[in-house]
């Protein structure tokens, strides 16, 4: 406070220097860090191949043909992106707020079974009254779901990481039971629900493939979030109390409901990761439909930087990887859960190298506080 | 009854072993996520190992080190690169998911029998193995068993009375305070890691090499999840900890007996049981007891 002021001066000047040479670096790091992950999980990904005997570049073409090379592959990709889209959309709202939405797998759950509630006992309208209140009913079975952690962590403080993470086991265990008991299909065998009626199902928008049209759900949502984020009071609202909620709090923000909205929003598009699955792909609840989707469309979120409009390629390019994975194994010979390895190399290697962009550079003067905020952790913008 | 007891004790002990390396973990700063994915690479690691040494103890010891150095990635991105360290810990699960998978199927390819090892066998403790009901339940068990339950008041002892123990529950507290009194803080945070990594590789031979004699895909089905919660129902504390597992490992127990006796109840309320609790517990604990301060904080030095 009370240095001199020629002193200040000069170290102004030199953190101005600092900052333009690094604004290149802000400027490109991200995708150049994205990609160098990419190179490197596969780089590190053909030494596995190479060791099961495969030959990488065989290996990695059977995989971008079995993702892109055929029509049914094509639409299959876009099939599995869906529900990794909505999922990891609804996931951007709740890391901007900084609040750890480890529950999405439970909150798809959540959604599907909503689903399938309406499509078994809603009675018949024509498919533009009937989905769009299947569609809600998904948004808040999965949005309630989330809105209990969010309520536990506003109100007694609870760690929302442990919380979210139970939740989904008891989603996926209760989804479990209801197969196998109450939605169990009369005079079935199998430990599925009967099929929802034909009025809930999700149109198909290319004829003999399983493209249907939760994918236009997710790019319409990917720009309604895109406009709330960047556009509104909430949005902004929502990025002050992930930076700094004691900021937000002091400048009359209410932090507990923005937190609460951000769970509600994330959980709820995660709802309807899970209405498209069964409205659009099984037509009925089924264990195990899920392969994950919620973990892997946390990883989705992050290596999108949180932003919505990414999370749409993000997500594309890994369903690319599942679905061209099964191509993979079945010409190369190589085990499929490789795509898991290449997953998370990405998103090892892309964390490794953002740290050396960003970390590395304002550690040299953490004295200016500006730079407190980007200490190191998930960087929002 | 004593059956389902016994049981419970044996299906706790992995969870267990994983919770107290958690302990050491959490206490140092780390909210280690990634255990799941350690265990699941200690599981693989140490049927490798006896499989290919035809050796049992050499499985162990290879398998916890496997998860040892598994672990080092979660302690340089979190402690060096000073990255989220709850993405780490995800990341790392999906690691160990697909990495261990992808061995498996590549050295035994996908066999209609499964390859398997001669397990370890339960080792009777002569005179308090005949007391009844209480004999069976407790002293007729593993050795890894007994193992276990002893590490509890030795991991209790290290963290308490001992000075590394302050050290590293200070490093979980104040790290700038503990910096400052010359506590190596990166250092202290590195080794909780490794142990938390060794005890969850034990955990998860456990798993293969006395429970199950093989491997399969995703052997460890959340156990790791579970074992973090039991360290926020056991306060952080290895003794209330070994508590909180044994209530999971009879809750387990019951389950599986309930499922093969065919009842009507549905077991998948049983096993929700943990998870609920857990929630519960964190409800009525906070303000009781407080997780370390600096959980899940990075420790950046200032300079």
């Amino acid at each position: 406070m009370k240095k001199p002021v020629e002193k200040n001066a000069g170290k102004n000047r030199k953190v101005q220097e600092w900052r333009r040479e690094r604004s290149l670096l802000f400027l490109y790091s991200p995708l150049l860090s994205f990609f160098l992950g990419i190179l490197l999980a596969f780089l590190l990904s053909s030494l596995l191949i190479s060791w099961v005997g495969a030959s990488p570049l065989l290996a990695f073409k059977a995989l971008i043909l079995g993702a892109f090379g055929s029509l049914n592959g094509f639409t299959e990709t876009l099939v599995k992106a869906t529900p990794l889209m909505l999922t990891g959309l609804g996931l951007c709202v709740a890391f901007r707020s900084k609040v750890w939405n480890i529950g999405a797998e439970g909150q798809i759950h959540l959604g599907a079974l909503a689903t399938t509630l309406m499509g078994i006992y809603l009675p018949w309208f024509p498919s533009f009254i009937s989905l769009p209140l299947t569609g809600l009913a998904g948004f808040f079975a999965g949005g309630l779901w989330a809105a209990i952690p969010g309520w536990l962590k506003i109100r007694w403080g609870v760690n929302e990481i442990i919380t979210t993470l139970m939740m989904n086991y008891i989603a996926i265990l209760g989804i479990n039971y209801a197969v196998h008991v109450p939605l169990k299909e009369p005079g079935g065998f199998l430990p599925q629900s009967a099929l929802i009626q034909p009025s809930v199902e999700l149109p198909i928008l290319v004829e003999r493939t399983r493209l249907h049209a939760g994918i236009l759900l997710g790019i319409a949502g990917a720009g309604a979030l895109h406009i709330l984020l960047a556009r509104t009071t909430l949005g902004y609202q929502i990025q002050v109390v992930g930076l700094n909620p004691d900021a937000g709090r002091y400048s009359g923000i209410p932090v507990g409901k923005i937190i609460l909205i951000a769970m509600v929003l994330s959980g709820g598009f995660a709802g309807l990761a899970g209405m498209g699955e069964i409205a659009g792909v099984h037509h009925r609840l089924l264990e195990n439909f899920s392969p994950g989707y919620g973990y892997t469309a946390i990883v989705v979120a992050l290596l999108a930087h949180l932003k919505p409009l990414a999370v749409i390629l993000v997500s594309m390019l890994f369903a690319a990887l599942i679905v061209g994975a099964d191509t993979m194994q079945r010409v190369a010979g190589v085990p499929n859960s490789l795509v898991l390895i290449i997953e998370s190399l990405i998103v090892l290697f892309v964390l490794g190298s953002r740290s050396l962009f960003h970390v590395r550079y304002p550690l040299l003067f953490v004295k200016d506080n500006e730079h407190k905020t980007t200490d190191g952790k998930l960087r929002i913008s | 009854m004593v059956g389902v007891l016994a049981s419970g004790v044996r299906l706790a002990v992995p969870i267990l072993l994983a919770a107290l390396g958690e302990i050491f973990s959490e206490r140092a700063g780390i909210l280690n996520i990634g255990i799941e994915g350690e265990m699941l690479v200690g599981a693989l690691a140490g049927f490798l190992g006896t499989f290919y040494t035809h050796h049992v103890g050499l499985g162990f010891l290879i398998g916890m080190g496997a998860s040892g150095v598994f672990s080092l990635i979660m302690g340089f991105i979190t402690i060096t690169l000073k990255e989220d360290q709850v993405i780490t810990g995800i990341i790392l699960n999906i690691l160990a998911l697909g990495l261990t998978s992808f061995v498996y199927r590549a050295l035994f390819g996908t066999s209609r029998t499964p390859p398997s090892i001669k397990p370890l066998t339960p080792l009777k403790i002569p005179a308090l193995g005949d007391i009844p009901y209480l004999g069976t339940i407790l002293f007729h068990q593993n050795p890894l068993v007994y193992l276990a339950f002893l590490l509890v008041p030795v991991s209790a002892w290290i963290l308490f009375k001992t000075q590394f123990g302050l050290n590293l529950r200070a490093v979980g507290e104040h790290p700038r305070a503990a910096d400052t009194l010359g506590v190596p803080v990166e250092r202290m945070r590195y080794i909780a890691v490794m142990l938390g990594g060794i005890f969850s590789g034990l955990g998860g031979c456990f798993l293969t090499l006395a429970q199950l004699n093989r491997f399969t895909d995703n052997i460890t089905a959340g156990r790791g999840f579970i074992a973090i919660a039991a360290v926020i129902f056991g306060k952080w504390n290895p003794y209330g900890v070994a508590v909180a597992t044994l209530l999971f490992g009879i809750a387990d127990g019951l389950q599986l007996r309930l499922q093969a006796l065919g009842t009507r109840l549905p077991y998948q309320f049983l096993l929700m049981l943990p998870y609920l609790l857990t929630i519960v517990a964190l409800i009525g604990i906070v303000g009781k007891s407080k997780p370390p301060a600096a959980l899940a904080v990075p420790y950046q030095k200032d300079n």
